[in-house]
């Protein structure tokens, strides 16, 4: 193939693509059959075209995704005449679950696909399709002593519903199928039909943990598809919102995990940190997860300038106190017997599902949101993004530690300079369709959002990471034991609520 | 008259070590919580847990077995005899003739058989991986538990408890290292047996990592009062009998009087605390280790055991 056409906005441009101008900020193309169709085979040949997401109208297809290469973002639209498209699974194979969806919400069905059973829909649901209303096959598993271990989707400590049914030779895991979606609240249809202002307190409840990022996201895609830009100091607060999202969730995944390996000292510290932490934004944001702070146009509340010694305190204090607790953790051969080579994920792996977030940089691929496809203000500030090679637990462990340190960095350059004026813009009632890409503590958040003339919602799309890092820990723990899959997963910590919607 | 005051001193002892093993328990909890910088539960929490236990409804498989309602009362029973043979405050007690090293192992061997049984009961896999790991453990740990106790034995020249806690007291112990190759060991299998870090995590909530936990998951109620109580009584045995082994002194001689059982009890509730605050101090500086490290931990018990024994036998030839 070309060289040329290996450039992902040439293909859809040549693919018999029609620009859709209101797309803002990136192209989107609407592709007929025959060019979908080829879009779905080019992807098998051209690996570092990235799929950001996959998901549906009532009518229509959607596909992002990424030229690794060029940096290129880009939409794929098909109309789907019969309900029909054809997947994009044999390619992309994050694309499964992805189109299993889109079957279970809006009745599209995937050509070609081949997992055709519900993922979402359990059946349940008084609209649900007909075809959720089989009886849900697992993958099958044959061999000498095999014994199946299922858990859940009630777990015992205080966590999100979710089934796992392990295969295990001994205590060796050979399979595990994960099963999701038993949090399913229809946010997607909640957000439809509403306001923008309503649609965006459902962003921020889309996964408790990431608030900010979502509501972040959401905001962006609002303010890319009516073309305005929110004021700086806007842009700062929201940054600093997202650090010290970042902040508390490393936090308290950096114990969670330590915890599972029995190790509870450092849960008890993390968990003292992360509520400083909690407390901080309470007192900058009036709200303990900032959890509808961030609002299309800008931001809802300036910050308490009361609250800026508390939070020069809270950079200190943690920059004394997390060199300590790394040293710890780097020190105790007991842990690290552990963590090290734990739940491995190979770069090829990560790069196949395009996974961000700590699974992603700790297995060599150093995509961030706010390097990769940078956004204000933090194309204006200094900070690294680790990266790391091994993609075991112990890796994703260092890089929450380390993108920590970064996060206090950022936090001091951001109350240093925290620019003066308007802590918000008017957003214009006009029809648009945006997207967004920011960096949430779990990864890449995605965000497209249609409005019609009324400002109303049309369609809003939120894709947490977790969709792309779920598949990757059914791949990690394979060949580990079972007793190990807690700290693989709390090491992956993916949303359940983010991803079930 | 003497029998009854005998039997009385005997049946103090028996509620003695029935009555403090919840607090052990909450003690090495309070402890291990002021470690990480927590407040903790009172030391009395295990007390109203077992009391909220016994209140409630037990609920049962469908397909529960007589032995799956009967193995918690087993298993407290044999626990409790056990625990109450081994001198606590004194030596030399009426029942002390049966209180033999190898006679405890026995019956802590037939309660981890009944309750490892009833864990597979039921037939759900968590009760089967909680069984199979225990007896992964006990398969190792009851080797290295008779190693140790026929090094002691040898030493003292009995495996009972009585005379071998009197023969350590006296003065013709003096430094031997088949000793503390024993003390190491049984420190080793302790560990194991209480199902504590490195080994087990009895504070998780991870069913996957359970050992001992996942055997006894689907116990609940008054059953599980009885197993609860029965774990916090192998926690006091086994400080006690490293006490009695190791540490015997201040212990009463038999019909030694009041005021001698009195200073006994004393320095006991001054070694259980010792114990309690050692287990809290390791198990808060150690992460748990992968299940298959076990048997390589517990092999160590074992070889120090072993290595006891033969050090014994290559220094009385010489």
């Amino acid at each position: 193939m070309a060289e040329a056409a290996r450039d992902l906005v040439r293909f859809l441009s040549v693919a018999g693509g029609r620009l859709v101008a209101a797309h803002k900020p990136w192209p989107r193309y609407t592709l007929d059959l025959a060019g979908w169709r080829k879009l779905a085979q080019t992807l098998a040949d051209v690996p570092h075209w990235a799929l950001i997401d996959l998901w549906a109208e009532p009518d229509q297809a959607h596909a992002a995704l990424r030229d690794e290469i060029s940096g290129a973002i880009a939409i794929a639209s098909l109309a789907c005449a019969d309900r029909r498209f054809p997947a994009l699974s044999p390619a992309r194979p994050a694309a499964d679950r992805l189109e299993r969806a889109m079957r279970d919400l809006f009745g599209l069905d995937a050509e070609g696909a081949k997992d055709r059973r519900a993922w979402l829909d359990h059946g349940r649901w008084p609209v649900g399709g007909d075809h959720a209303k089989e009886r849900y096959e697992f993958l099958p598993v044959e061999g000498e002593g095999l014994h199946v271990i299922p858990v859940g989707p009630v777990h015992a400590g205080i966590i999100e519903p979710g089934y796992f049914r392990f295969t295990a030779s001994g205590e060796t895991v050979v399979r595990l199928e994960q099963r999701l979606g038993f949090v399913h609240k229809g946010i997607e249809g909640l957000m439809a039909g509403r306001s923008v202002a309503e649609a965006a307190k459902f962003a921020s409840r889309v996964s408790g943990d990431s608030a900010v990022a979502h509501s972040l996201a959401f905001a962006r895609a609002v303010e890319a598809a009516l073309g305005v830009e929110a004021p700086p100091r806007a842009h700062h607060l929201r940054a600093l919102m997202a650090e010290l999202e970042r902040v508390a969730n490393h936090l308290g995944d950096f114990g969670a995990i330590l915890n599972d390996v029995s190790f509870p000292l450092m849960h008890a510290h993390c968990g003292a940190l992360r509520e400083k932490t909690l407390r901080a934004a309470d007192a900058a944001f009036g709200h303990r997860l900032m959890m509808d702070r961030v609002v299309p146009g800008g931001v809802a509340r300036d910050i308490d300038p009361a609250a800026l010694p508390a939070l020069r305190a809270l950079i200190a204090e943690l920059r004394r106190i997390m060199p300590r607790l790394a040293h710890i953790y780097d020190e105790k051969t007991s842990i690290q017997d552990r963590t090290v080579t734990t739940g491995v994920v190979s770069a090829a792996q990560v790069n196949r599902f395009a996974a961000g977030g700590f699974v992603g940089r700790a297995a060599g691929r150093g995509f961030d949101a706010r390097k990769s496809v940078p956004y204000p203000p933090y194309d204006a500030l200094a900070f690294d993004v680790p990266v790391l090679t091994e993609g075991d637990v112990n890796a994703r462990v260092w890089i929450r530690i380390r993108e920590i340190e970064q996060s206090l960095g950022l936090i001091e350059q951001i109350v240093d300079r925290l620019p003066d004026g308007k802590i918000s813009v008017e957003i214009p009632v006009a029809t648009g369709e945006g997207a967004a890409l920011v960096e949430g503590f779990r990864g890449e958040v995605f965000a497209s959002v249609k409005i019609d003339g009324q400002g109303r919602v049309v369609r809003a799309r939120p894709r947490d990471p977790s969709w792309l890092q779920w598949p990757l820990l059914e791949a990690a723990i394979l060949d580990n034991i079972v007793a190990d899959f807690p700290v693989c997963n709390k090491s992956f910590n993916c949303s359940y609520s983010g991803h079930d919607l | 008259m003497a029998l009854i005051l005998n039997l009385i001193v005997q049946g103090a002892q028996m509620a003695l070590v029935l009555l403090l093993a919840p607090l052990l328990t909450g003690v090495v909890r309070l402890m291990k919580a002021r470690l990480m910088g927590r407040r903790g539960p009172s030391p009395l929490q295990p007390y109203r847990d077992l009391l909220r236990l016994t209140r409630k409804e037990a609920v049962l498989a469908e397909n529960a077995s007589w032995l799956f309602r009967t193995a918690p009362y087993l298993v407290f029973a044999m626990i409790w005899v056990a625990a109450s043979l081994i001198p606590t405050f004194a030596t030399g007690l009426i029942f002390s003739w049966s209180a033999d090293l190898i006679a405890i192992v026995a019956l802590l061997g037939s309660a981890r058989f009944f309750l490892a049984l009833a864990g597979m009961d039921i037939g759900t896999s968590f009760g089967g991986i909680g069984s199979s790991r225990e007896m992964m453990i006990a398969s190792l740990a009851e080797p290295a538990m008779l190693m140790i106790v026929f090094t002691v034995s040898l030493v003292a020249g009995s495996t009972q408890l009585s005379t071998v806690a009197a023969f350590m007291q006296g003065p013709d112990v003096g430094l031997r290292v088949s000793l503390a190759l024993a003390l190491i060991g049984l420190v080793i299998v302790a560990i194991a047996e209480n199902a504590r870090i490195p080994v087990d995590n009895p504070a998780t909530h991870l069913e996957l990592t359970m050992v001992h936990e996942a055997m006894v998951l689907e116990y609940s109620g008054r059953h599980l009062a009885m197993i609860e109580a029965a774990s916090a009584l192998k926690l006091l045995l086994y400080v006690s009998l490293i006490a009695c082994l190791f540490a015997p002194f201040g212990m009463a001689t038999a019909a030694a009087g009041p005021v001698a059982y009195a200073a006994g009890a004393l320095a006991y509730g001054g070694k259980l605390l010792g114990g309690g605050l050692l287990l809290a101090l390791f198990e808060t500086s150690i992460a748990k280790m992968r299940v298959f490290r076990v048997p390589e931990f517990l092999g160590v018990a074992l070889m120090l055991g072993l290595l006891g024994l033969v050090l014994l036998f290559v220094t009385r030839s010489l």
